[in-house]
């Protein structure tokens, strides 16, 4: 559990950098980039439990982390009478019957001699079932969403305080690894691989499209937040005096302060997962996932039931990015379906846990913070880059316009180019498992 | 004394670590059968790998026809004319037992029909089954396919990995009956064999080995006759 | 009751798009069973490597384009095809020399390689997006339809129009082709057999001489054709957007396995049947039954099982079914 001189030495550059972009750039810039990087470590804590501890290769983080979003809107956002009136009862109803006639195929499944007739009978029922759901369903999501559209045409959350939103975010998303993990583990690794890529993809899909459920693509926004927003910061003496002595502009301060708010309550919890993980990693059960990981072969012949083991690790893991998912949200105060992409919410993690070292939390923690400063950082450097190639050419042309505009994209191909270079010359990573 | 055939001459090596063969040599003669049998663990496979090239030696050399080959890979070996079939996974299952055959001459440039015509004579189920896929075989027509492709590159020696491991007693006398008529056809013959009885019995010469060293080195009729060798090693 | 008008509508919004579809899916997930059967792993960066070949292409397109070369009625595309290919063929083995040959060497396990080709990923997806931004960029030109809902309906006086466009027309055509030379080169040819050795049992092969960094060559060469002809008609069909390329990874990784990882005739069985499952399960069934259905009784919803936004769901389902009951796919996996 023990960090070296030399680990700390890396984080203290890590917090080197971000005080010079604190004094050079901007404070309210270091704050956004500390708060990212938090939330960044928390999710790179838990793709590292699967990968680092198990070797399970989870390509559907950005599926547990939106997962974990919605819990924020289905916890802290206040209810919409109207819209349960219309049409609650019916989505419930709804919800039941789809899960009754999975139930019930399974039944039939598992009671049933195999043969045409019960697959004609597992046909009848999912058929008779789907045709039975949509009929309570379709109307009352309707009803839902017609209710008031332009704010809200969904039912609302449960208007609870939003804190409560990051635990049942996690769960959330553990329940959505349970039945991903029961169905592809156990099978070849990269079974594991496809099937939480798709569905990562459905999560975003159902997201978007399920208007009753959190508004779809209208997004759901002015959430509550659990710390104070930088405008009710303002008229406050002490931020006031503050930046008197700071030299700040009062508004600039309160966002900073704000900011500092998430990042205590970010760095009580990512301190609080990193404890409980060494604790993990370094108990027997941590020994014996390692060992697992490192030869499953000879820990199934020594009767370990693998499978199980994988299940319980990869359920955690995504758990731990639901809870991340859902501090992101409660710090946006908002939920954009529409923002979810794979290459930022799941390669990109992929990248931090490679670069900072698989198999060791602080590693995940380090590469966290890295990669997400070279995340922020790269694209203006990008520009003056392209700026400097462009400077010769004749203002206008085509050529600079382009070259100009797509300065954005070469953070992907640093961000790969880091990959690779990690993977070939340091595959343990800038703090190695131990 | 002229040079035999082919000799692994004062093996010592092992995959890293520690040594498995200590000072072993192994040789045979044109046209000539050998033998190696010893109890489990003995380095049997290894002294064969040896001299196959698959196993780095740290003393002895492995000389063919005079000529010292010991840096050559196993690749290399099998275009100076040693061909090996491996004890397992030795023939392409999805393939065809004709695409076997060609995929054993892969490095051949030359008219292959004729030695597959050859290689059909000697086992002539081949034939029947050519078009099928080597995999839905049995296990004794699997051994065929193998030393089938081994015999396409027109081997001067054959080297043999327990090639009646998991076969039935009567397809192993079948299988031995056909590695004479090999070796007949002036083919030289290394074989490992774990039945060492049935295999002595074949051999113009055996070996055996213990912990990766040479214990009796005679003729596999005067093994057979030994009691010493009979009672340790073949059971009485 | 029209069956007539029932199919031809049928045909006309579902069962041509599909096939045109699932001859793009095809082809893609034939090069992941070819990587997975020669350098087995899983090739992430399939569908981004899909959309730099594709946008290679385009560049060639555009080339010509402003030189005004064109082969009307065809699209100019076709001319610039051999471009894209030889600039993937040289991405590709660049690539592998750069980055998997490493891995290769030290006999990594398959999980560094699928990281390995990840970080390909992100630099395929850069430099495309560097190239061609983020929007979406039309290519098709040359005549657009063989043709019309109007020449079709004149021609038979039904109610309903058939329409076969060009780029559909010339995916099908041009997938039949490709599947069947690829067969003819994998079954007849010496490297292609050799190949198949390889995927076989890779230490016989290396027994019997055949050298393994050419087998990898030619695998490389080989997806670079294929990829390059995938991308070019999904993008004539559909219209060229970087983000879709690498949404065709889950269904082509599914048809890849749906078939049976590392058997080609399964992979092009995946790819239609997750085709015609993701048109199927999400086409709007209304016009068809409306013909077939007695009048009086037409329906009146859409008769759409699950909304256009679920096609990954269907997917997805196809993937968790295979997975549950024959992990090794239609035809057994893991030969070629």
């Amino acid at each position: 559990m023990s960090l070296t001189a030399r680990d700390l030495s890396l984080f203290a550059a890590m917090g080197a950098v971000l005080a010079m972009v604190a004094m050079f750039q901007s404070p309210q810039l270091a704050v956004t980039i500390l708060n990212m990087s938090l939330i960044s470590a928390v999710m790179a804590l838990g793709v590292n439990m699967q990968w680092g501890y198990a070797g399970l290769f989870n390509v559907g983080v950005m599926g547990f982390t939106a997962v974990g979003g919605l819990a924020v809107v289905l916890i802290a956002q206040p209810p919409v009478p109207e819209a349960w009136a219309a049409g609650g009862l019916g989505i419930l109803l709804g919800l039941m019957l789809g899960v009754a006639t999975i139930l019930a195929a399974v039944i039939v499944y598992k009671r049933m001699a195999p043969g045409t007739l019960r697959g004609i009978a597992l046909f009848a029922v999912l058929l008779g079932g789907y045709l039975l759901t949509s009929l309570v369903f379709g109307p009352a999501k309707q009803a839902v969403q017609a209710v008031n559209p332009a704010s809200e045409g969904y039912l609302g959350g449960a208007g609870l305080p939003v804190i409560l939103a990051w635990p049942v975010g996690a769960v959330f998303a553990a329940g959505v690894a349970w039945l991903v993990g029961k169905v592809s583990l156990g099978l070849r690794s990269d079974y594991l691989a496809i099937a939480t890529l798709g569905i990562s993809e459905i999560v975003i899909a159902v997201l978007k499209h399920e208007r009753w459920l959190a508004r779809g693509v209208n997004n759901v926004t002015g959430i509550e937040r659990p710390v104070a927003r930088p405008i009710e910061l303002q008229p406050v003496p002490w931020v006031q005096s503050l930046a008197e002595t700071l030299g700040w502009s009062v508004s600039q301060t309160a966002s900073v302060v704000s900011g500092l708010g998430y990042s205590t309550l970010f760095i009580i919890v990512l301190g609080l997962l990193i404890w409980l993980a060494e604790r993990a990693l370094n108990s027997p059960w941590g020994r014996m996932m390692r060992a697992i990981r490192d030869n499953e072969v000879s820990a199934r012949a020594m009767g370990k039931d693998v499978t199980r083991r994988h299940l319980m690790i990869f359920v955690l893991g995504s758990a731990v990015c639901g809870l991340a998912g859902a501090m992101m949200v409660s710090m946006d105060g908002q939920l954009t379906p529409g923002s979810y992409e794979p290459l930022r919410f799941t390669f990109l993690i992929w990248v931090m846990v490679i670069v900072g070292g698989s198999g060791n939390n602080w590693g995940a923690v380090l590469g966290a913070f890295v990669i997400w400063f070279l995340w922020v950082q790269v694209e203006p450097a990008g520009r003056w880059f392209m700026e400097i190639v462009t400077s010769g050419m004749a203002d206008g042309s085509d050529l600079k316009q382009h070259l100009l505009a797509s300065a954005a994209y070469m953070r992907l191909l640093t961000m790969g180019v880091a990959l690779l270079l990690m993977l070939r010359f340091a595959p343990r990573g800038l703090i190695p498992e131990r | 004394m002229t040079q035999p055939f082919l000799i692994g001459d004062g093996m010592t090596g092992g995959y890293g670590g520690a040594d498995i063969l200590h000072n072993c040599t192994i040789a045979v003669e044109k046209g000539e059968i050998a033998v190696i049998v010893g109890p489990n663990g003995a380095g049997k496979s290894t002294a064969m790998k040896a001299v196959f090239g698959m196993l780095k030696l740290r003393e002895g050399s492995v000389r063919l026809q005079g000529e010292d080959i010991t840096t050559l890979s196993p690749q290399a070996r099998v275009s100076k004319g040693m061909g090996f079939v491996p004890q397992t996974s030795n023939i392409f299952p999805s393939m065809t037992v004709e695409e076997n055959l060609e995929m054993g001459a892969f490095i051949r440039r030359d008219e292959i029909r004729t030695t597959m015509e050859q290689v059909y004579e000697l086992f002539p189920i081949l034939r029947d089954k050519r078009r099928q896929a080597a995999g839905e075989l049995s296990g004794g027509q699997r051994q065929q396919v193998a030393v089938g492709r081994a015999l396409m590159t027109k081997p001067s020696v054959l080297m043999l990995d327990e090639p009646t491991a998991g076969v039935s007693p009567i397809v192993m006398d079948e299988l031995f009956d056909r590695i004479i008529e090999i070796a007949r056809s002036g083919i030289s013959i290394l074989m490992v064999e774990q039945n060492a009885r049935q295999a002595l019995n074949i051999a113009d010469k055996g070996y055996v080995l213990v912990q990766g060293e040479n214990r009796y080195t005679d003729t596999g009729q005067a093994l057979l006759a030994d009691p010493e060798v009979r009672k340790s090693f073949l059971g009485g | 009751m029209e069956p007539l008008n029932a199919l031809v509508s049928l045909a006309n919004f579902m069962l041509i798009p599909a096939f045109a579809y699932g001859s793009q899916l095809a082809l893609g997930a034939l090069g992941i069973t070819l990587i997975y059967s020669i350098l087995r792993f899983a090739h992430f960066a399939h569908g981004d490597t899909m959309a730099l070949g594709t946008a290679a292409v385009i560049g060639g397109t555009f080339f010509l384009q402003a030189r005004g070369i064109s082969i009307d009625p065809l699209p100019t595309a076709i001319l610039a095809l051999p471009f894209g290919i030889v600039v993937m063929a040289g991405y590709l083995l660049a690539a592998d020399r750069l980055v998997y040959r490493y891995y290769r060497k030290v006999k990594a396990k398959p999980m560094i390689f699928v990281m390995a080709s990840l970080g390909v990923m992100f630099v395929t997806n850069g430099i495309t997006r560097l190239f061609m931004g983020v929007g979406e960029t039309r290519f098709e030109d040359g005549q657009r339809f063989i043709f019309t809902v109007r020449d079709f309906r004149e021609a038979t006086g039904l109610a309903e129009g058939l329409a076969l466009r060009n780029a559909q027309a010339l995916t099908i055509v041009t997938a039949l082709i490709v599947m069947v030379v690829l067969f003819w080169f994998l079954n007849r040819t010496r490297s292609g057999k050799s190949m198949r050795a390889y995927s076989d049992n890779e230490d016989l092969a290396l027994l019997s001489g055949i050298n393994p960094e050419r087998v990898v060559m030619i695998t490389w060469v080989i997806t670079a054709i294929l990829l390059v002809l995938a991308g070019t008609l999904y993008g004539l069909d559909k219209g060229f957007r970087p983000f879709n390329y690498f949404q065709l990874l889950l269904p082509m990784f599914a048809a890849a396995i749906l078939g049976g990882l590392g058997s080609p005739i399964g992979a092009i069985v995946g790819a239609y049947v997750v085709a015609f499952a993701e048109m199927g399960i999400t086409y709007a069934w209304r016009r068809v039954f409306t013909y077939l259905m007695p009048e009086g009784l037409e329906p009146e919803s859409m008769m759409q099982l699950l909304p256009v936004d679920y096609k990954f769901a269907v997917t997805f389902a196809i993937l968790v079914i295979v997975l549950l009951f024959r992990p090794t796919g239609i035809f057994k996996g893991k030969v070629l």
